[in-house]
């Protein structure tokens, strides 16, 4: 009795303790004047300051390139779900599944697909709409996914029936009924696509030219040939960044999912 | 006059269409273009080389390669049966059990799913590397970051998240009656766990299994940072394009990852339903 | 306005016949009611009056001289009532009121005018602030007729309405309905798988199986000259009398039974009000169960065929099961209808 109720909470607990202390040691290493040294060296934002100095532009970039990737996204994706949720069916399943594809396939698989086709087109190939491309191609299916949710669970159908008998045509549909209801799993959405867009490195890496570096190859760069203060500190800006947005993405997730129950 | 009014009358039926065709249509275009179009191209690229389409039986003919998926298995089965093992057993207690810190525990334990691989690589540098934790707190010099244990703890480092989420999601929707009935029955914990949670779980488990393991065999970042020196199929694909040149190569070796990712996700999808999502 | 179905017709995609071709008129200021089974296809009837399916070719929809077959749902102007009631969940009760007055892009002033005279006629101004999710089942119901007459359709169009309401609720909504539809004074087709509220509400009653029209009349005369044997089981759930035939009278296990006309090509049916337990009735039957309902008893019997008999039993006491009971059935209380349903039209 006492094993089974002790046993399980240890190995959450080392779960977390695995998961939360090399988390807190990379904060700590960023804020160290020297982590060979230890704490004993003081804590200093020296490291901040030089990683914004070396990679403000990368940060930048991220952010940039995660804005346009939602604007993508939503243009693309909503228009899309709204199609998908008005015809269930087969045709839907087959779309829905080769349209998540990227979700399935190793974003190293994809970025060569593309460089392979594309590859050859400078001025596409340089430029950061190619990192663009891979960005919406990998965050498309968790809008899209998560605006359709909210509408299979919403009876869509006879709400639009019911507007329609209002004398409501279809774009005063999409935007009365269907689009307002769908707010829950937009935001979901949106959040997803950005956090996502942001952390992507997979893609990115291939895709990269040596003047577009984002975030996260700026942190791969780092990591490679710089010093672990500095490596550290980038990683801390990293997470000040990420965690709100992850946090405020499973809120809006679990709040799409309540409100569709 | 009833002759002129179809014609009218079919111009407004036709915009409901018409209204939806031009929903689907930017989808359309986009996935033509960067997805359906490049993945036949990575399909014929990959039999470009002088072997054509024999170039899969080399992947089976070369040892090396060989070698490299084997270990790409051995890797990604040891991660998705810890994984399992850690997040069932936290999971479960975690969605039946309320006390203090609950919610942190469980956000600590599902915030890092979406840390890209790079960062979970730096991760276990801090922990295993040359500066790491464990090697300040035991002298001795413990490095291991860049080892197969090294690896194995970064796959598991993105893997517990995963299938703790699946696990939870679907310990909270077993019905409580069930596990009640049993223990009016005369059945104990143990006896509950073994002959009704863990069946009622059972597809979930399958499920996360498979994602955990299509994770895993597909993960480039974590690999990538902690520079290991274990070929893993990933790392090969990226060196035989980038180092040798050998696109035929590393796009057939992308297309058999791509196709195990994706059937184990598809396998994954239909005992679970849920979204589901490979990366790290 | 009159609402007139020529040849209409319904067969979906996969090759099943949802509706046969069918004839029908409502006239103006009408009520109608579509009862039926589930699957008898008085949904889609409705469904293709709305405009939400199209009916097969060759059949004409027409509004007064209008044809609206090939015209749209949002052109038809029908007002429509769903099952769920379908309110907008992201507007208020006032908005959800006045969308179809938007949609007609009528000016601000006169929207607000008429939503708070279609408030007042519904009964709603003491709800009108609050959140859709914030009102009970009846109000629900409320909201969404007062939205579906507030754009004055041409027809009212109600699938179901009180079906999502509690059993309790459900007789006291039926009649403030009714009440509703004859002071809205608007042409209406209301659809129903309950025999009460479609003979409570409706002015005349289409009871339909298997996608046709099996009888089309006043409440009244479908009750009691029902045509066919489906109508009598649908409407009042007649029993049939099980025996062989003499002449006038019905040789039943229990005894003789005079009917009201020889008629051999026609089978005899009664309801549980019209059998009495009376100690010179013709007929001797064993008391199977006797359950108390409040206003009567209803008494299951034996012996009398293969199906049992029930009947209706309005005294201060009842015969305890097993007892053996003498019956009486007036000759007006049986019913001679046709034992196929096809010619019964």
């Amino acid at each position: 009795m006492r094993l089974t109720r002790y046993l399980p909470l240890g190995v959450a607990l080392l779960a977390a303790a695995f998961l939360i202390v090399p988390a807190i040691l990379s904060i700590l290493a960023g804020i160290t004047a020297n982590y060979f040294r230890g704490l004993s060296s003081g804590l200093t934002l020296r490291w901040i300051f030089e990683v914004w100095e070396l990679y403000a532009g990368s940060i930048f970039l991220s952010l940039w390139i995660a804005l346009c990737c939602l604007v993508v996204t939503l243009l693309i994706g909503v228009p899309a779900a709204y199609w998908l949720a008005r015809n269930p069916g087969r045709m839907a399943r087959w779309l829905e599944e080769f349209v998540s594809l990227p979700l399935s396939i190793p974003g190293l698989a994809l970025a060569l697909a593309l460089i392979q086709l594309y590859g050859s087109h400078l001025g596409f190939r340089t430029s950061w709409l190619f990192i663009l491309t891979g960005h919406v191609l990998y965050t498309l299916p968790f809008m899209v996914r998560s605006v359709q949710a909210v509408w299979a669970g919403m009876d869509l159908t006879t709400l639009e029936e019911s507007a329609a008998s209002l004398g409501a045509g279809p774009w005063q549909r999409f935007r009365d009924i269907a689009l307002p209801g769908a707010l829950p799993g937009i935001l979901a959405g949106a959040l997803t696509v950005v956090t996502l867009s942001i952390g992507e490195f997979n893609l990115t890496w291939m895709l990269h030219t040596p003047y577009l570096k984002t975030l996260p190859v700026g942190l791969a760069d780092a990591y490679a040939s710089m010093r672990l203060e500095i490596a550290s500190a980038y990683t801390l800006i990293f997470f000040v960044i990420i965690v709100p947005l992850l946090m405020a993405m499973q809120w809006a997730s679990d709040r799409a999912r309540r409100l569709t129950r | 006059m009833p002759l002129s009014q179809p014609s009218q009358v079919q111009r407004s039926v036709m915009s409901n269409q018409q209204f939806l065709t031009l929903c689907l249509l930017p989808l359309a275009v986009f996935s033509l273009a960067f997805l359906a179009l490049p993945l036949v191209q990575l399909t014929l690229g990959a039999a470009s080389s002088e072997e054509g389409w024999g170039i899969y039986l080399k992947i089976l003919a070369t040892p090396r390669y060989l070698a490299t998926l084997g270990q790409t298995v051995v890797i990604s089965l040891l991660v998705t049966v810890a994984a399992l093992l850690i997040s069932t057993t936290a999971g479960l207690y975690l969605s039946r059990t309320r006390f203090p810190g609950r919610g942190m525990l469980i956000s600590i334990l599902t915030l890092p799913l979406a840390f890209p691989g790079v960062v979970i690589g730096f991760l276990i540098i801090l922990l295993g590397g040359r500066q790491g934790l464990v090697n300040q707190l035991m002298p001795g010099h413990v490095v291991f970051a860049y080892s197969s244990l090294g690896l194995f703890l970064g796959y598991l480092y993105f893997s517990i998240p995963r299938v703790l989420l699946t696990v939870m999601a679907a310990a909270e929707k077993l019905d409580p009656a069930l596990e009640e009935a049993a223990r009016t029955l005369g059945a104990g914990p143990l006896r509950v766990l073994g002959d009704v949670i863990l069946p009622g779980l059972a597809p979930s488990l399958i499920a996360a299994g498979a994602i955990a393991f299509a994770t895993a065999m597909g993960a480039f970042g974590t690999a990538f940072t902690l520079a290991t020196n274990i070929d893993v199929l990933p790392m090969v694909i990226y060196t035989e394009f980038t180092l040798a040149a050998n696109i035929a190569m590393a796009s057939a070796l992308s297309i058999v990852l791509g196709l195990v990712t994706w059937f184990l996700l598809l396998l994954a999808r239909s005992y679970s339903g849920g979204t589901v999502a490979a990366g790290g | 306005m009159t609402l007139t179905l020529t040849n209409i017709g319904k067969t979906f995609a996969d090759g099943t016949r949802a509706v046969c071709p069918t004839d029908l008129s409502v006239a103006e200021g009408e009520i109608l009611s579509l009862l039926g089974p589930s699957g008898c296809g008085k949904t889609t009837l409705l469904r293709m009056i709305a405009g939400l399916e199209c009916p097969d070719s060759g059949g004409q929809i027409r509004f007064d001289d209008s044809d609206v077959t090939d015209l749209p749902v949002e052109r038809r102007q029908v007002g429509m009532v769903f099952q769920s009631y379908a309110l907008f969940p992201n507007m208020s009760l006032r908005a959800n009121v006045g969308y179809g007055l938007r949609m007609q892009k009528l000016p601000r002033p006169e929207i607000d005018a008429r939503v708070e005279e279609v408030l007042a006629l519904c009964r709603l101004e003491p709800y009108a602030a609050r959140a859709v999710s914030a009102l009970s089942g009846g109000q629900r119901q409320r909201v969404a007729l007062a939205r579906a007459i507030a754009p004055r359709p041409r027809v009212l169009l109600l699938d179901e309405p009180l079906s999502a309401l509690d059993a309790s609720l459900r007789e006291a909504l039926r009649d403030e309905l009714a009440e509703l539809l004859r002071r809205f004074n608007i042409t209406a087709i209301f659809v129903t798988h309950d025999q009460t509220e479609a003979l409570a509400i409706a002015d005349r009653v289409a009871v339909m199986q298997a996608g046709r029209i099996e009888q089309i009349g006043a409440p009244e005369v479908l009750y009691r000259q029902p045509a066919s044997r489906f109508v009598a089981e649908f409407v009042g759930d007649a029993m049939a009398l099980e025996g062989s035939r003499d002449g006038e009278m019905l040789c039943m296990a229990a005894g003789r039974l005079p009917l009201p006309a020889a008629a051999p090509g026609l089978l005899p049916y009664v309801r549980a009000e019209d059998i009495q337990i009376c100690a010179d009735g013709p007929l001797t039957a064993r008391v199977d169960s006797v359950t108390f309902l409040g206003t009567h008893y209803r008494i299951g019997l034996g012996d009398l065929g293969q199906q049992p008999l029930y009947c209706s039993h309005q005294a201060a006491v009842a015969p305890q099961p097993g007892a053996m009971v003498r019956l009486s059935i007036p000759k007006q209380g049986i019913m001679m209808l046709p034992q196929s349903q096809a010619s019964a039209r």
